[in-house]
């Protein structure tokens, strides 16, 4: 694994992603800052997923069900080729193929629109309860939210998950602790968290979501299960990458001004 | 006039255990009411394809999104109440939005659930699913048409949801009889009033009209059993020979099809409109009959609109 690559294409993500949310005057920074490595790893080192495959029933599958990190799930397609990198900037704007939220009939690569949060996992089990019956040996990688995990709609997913025993499905839970009125701590307390998982059957796993090889010893170590569905709980920041932003809560769903947006360019710029 | 009564979800049932052995891509899901959806047949013949999900709705129906997009073909059930109202955002975002090819097909619909009373009887969901983009909706009035619709239904390649009765039916048509989605069954255009029917309301209708008829009203009765997209070619056909349009659905008056025919023909041709359909309340426990009786969805219901509208015209 080349690990500098993978930092190169995370730092351009980043730089990216800054550009569309302040050229939109709107989308979410905090939320694809936290989430952007682990996509990155999974584009572009984990799965089975290319230009030419991208519609092929052979193909990995990544679903972003905490759908407002849009922006980082564009980034990627447009670096994989799917989408052109010059679309980009069209994000959230009239006519645009880039929604504020992804639309599976839209953009090319979205595997099912999603953005009403609580519904990702559900569309994910059903994917990979498919390729079994198929006996097609894909994997489904499916991202939540910390916040999402309010969604009722998620725990009975997730007991679905154990119910048709879907190793073939990893669950990346993007654990930032932050959500939009505040702390999810405050707001729903998760803890204890792992305990959670682990008590529903899932073999449990916890990583660094900014650590490359962290991720991928995570990831390498998901594929020896059998029998039962994987849950990493990737501790991230929100916002990572600019010092401002990093577990800001006001970049959840605001754009930077002006101000903010050459400030946090320059930070990301420099790394 | 009607002999024979049948149930409507028993032959949903058998049909999809034909469909199962014709096609290996069909799969079903229910959520704990296999018994009384009548999925159960299909659970018994191909319990590898059966996915029962328990009492979860919404994680029911975006499941069953996911394996349309691997190229299954889905009929979800369970109790209209749950299956639309419960889930209406699932439908809407996980469903319809990015457009998957999943079957809602719901038993209970109405207020014909009987004594289980109005937590489970369901007089809006034709309102709540037909504001979705272009969803198809069904409402069958007999036996041999659900049966004759559900191959077409496999074969239908969009989002489509059909409501059926929990009690049984009067037999209306013959077993050859054709039907195709986006139609209705003209029985006969009225020179006076025509009913505009769904559902089992079709049966009362036919029965009403002989009775009108006898007091000299010239009565027509239409089977509108594709509620969405609109059949508005039968419907222009009423306008240009009825003088006014009597709509019957076991659905509240707000947002059914007497609004959806509304809706079309004010901005059309303006004709008097009458519906019998269930005023903006809740149902309660009781016996079908004593409930149609009371909420105002019975022959002689239908006959005193009847009048009411001939009056007008």
């Amino acid at each position: 694994m080349d690990i500098e690559r993978l930092k190169k294409i995370s730092k351009k993500a980043r730089i990216d992603i800054l550009k569309m949310v302040y050229n939109a005057s709107s989308g979410h920074i905090g939320g694809s800052f936290s989430a952007i490595d682990i996509m990155v790893y999974l584009y572009f080192q984990k799965m089975n997923y290319s230009k030419d495959n991208y519609d092929k029933p052979d193909r990995d599958r990544f679903i972003l069900s905490k759908g407002h990190a849009s922006a980082a799930l564009y980034t990627c397609l447009a670096y994989k080729g799917i989408i052109s990198e010059n679309e980009l900037l069209s994000f959230r704007k009239i006519n645009s193929i880039l929604q504020g939220h992804p639309s599976r009939k839209l953009t090319p690569g979205v595997e099912t629109s999603t953005g009403s949060l609580g519904q990702g996992l559900s569309f994910a089990n059903g994917v990979a309860i498919g390729l079994k019956l198929k006996n097609i040996p894909s994997k489904v990688f499916v991202m939540i939210g910390d916040g999402e995990i309010n969604e009722g709609q998620i725990w009975e997913a997730l007991m679905s998950s154990i119910r048709y025993k879907l190793d073939n499905l990893r669950i990346i839970l993007d654990y930032n602790h932050l959500q939009i009125d505040g702390k999810i701590e405050d707001i729903k307390d998760p803890r204890p968290t792992k305990e959670k998982f682990e008590s529903f059957g899932f073999a449990t796993f916890e990583m660094d979501g900014h650590d490359f090889k962290e991720i991928d010893k995570t990831f390498t170590s998901a594929d020896k299960i059998k029998k039962k569905p994987v849950f990493i709980i990737a501790n991230t920041i929100k916002g990572k990458g600019v010092s401002f932003m990093e577990n800001n809560v006001d970049f959840h769903g605001n754009p930077p001004n002006k101000e903010e947006f050459e400030k946090a360019l320059m930070e990301l710029s420099n790394v | 006039m009607f002999k024979k009564k049948s149930s409507l979800r028993a032959v949903y049932g058998k049909e999809l255990v034909n469909l199962g052995k014709k096609y290996d891509d069909i799969v079903v899901l229910d959520a704990d009411l296999a018994k009384s959806t009548k999925t159960e047949f299909f659970k018994k013949e191909f319990p590898e394809r059966f996915f029962d999900m328990g009492i979860s709705e919404a994680d029911m129906v975006v499941t069953a999104a996911g394996l349309a997009s691997v190229g299954f073909k889905p009929f979800c059930s369970s109790f209209a109440v749950f299956l639309t109202g419960r889930v209406y955002d699932q439908i809407r975002n996980s469903i319809a939005y990015p457009s998957w090819n999943v079957k809602l097909i719901s038993t209970h619909a109405g207020i014909s659930v009987g004594e289980d009373g109005a937590s489970h009887q369901m007089l809006e969901d034709i309102a709540i699913t037909r504001v979705i983009p272009k969803i198809t909706i069904l409402s069958p009035s007999d036996p041999n048409m659900v049966s004759n619709l559900m191959e077409k239904i496999y074969h239908y390649e969009s989002y489509l949801y059909m409501r059926l009765p929990r009690n049984d039916v009067y037999e209306i048509y013959k077993k050859d009889q054709d039907f195709e989605i986006g139609g209705s069954y003209i029985h006969k255009i009225g020179k006076d009033i025509t009913i505009v029917a769904t559902g089992q309301l079709v049966s009362y209708s036919l029965m009403a009209m002989l009775e009108l008829e006898k007091e000299g009203i010239d009565t027509g009765v239409v089977d509108m059993y594709t509620l969405k997209p609109l059949d508005t070619k039968t419907l222009d056909s009423i306008i240009d020979i009825s003088k006014g349009i009597l709509v019957c659905e076991e659905h509240s008056l707000i947002g059914g099809l007497f609004g959806s025919i509304a809706e079309y023909v004010v901005r059309n041709h303006p004709l008097p409109i009458e519906s019998v359909s269930v005023n903006d309340t809740f149902g309660e426990s009781g016996k079908v009959e004593e409930l149609f009786e009371k909420y105002g969805l019975s022959k002689e219901s239908i006959m005193k609109k009847g009048k009411i509208l001939y009056d007008r015209i």
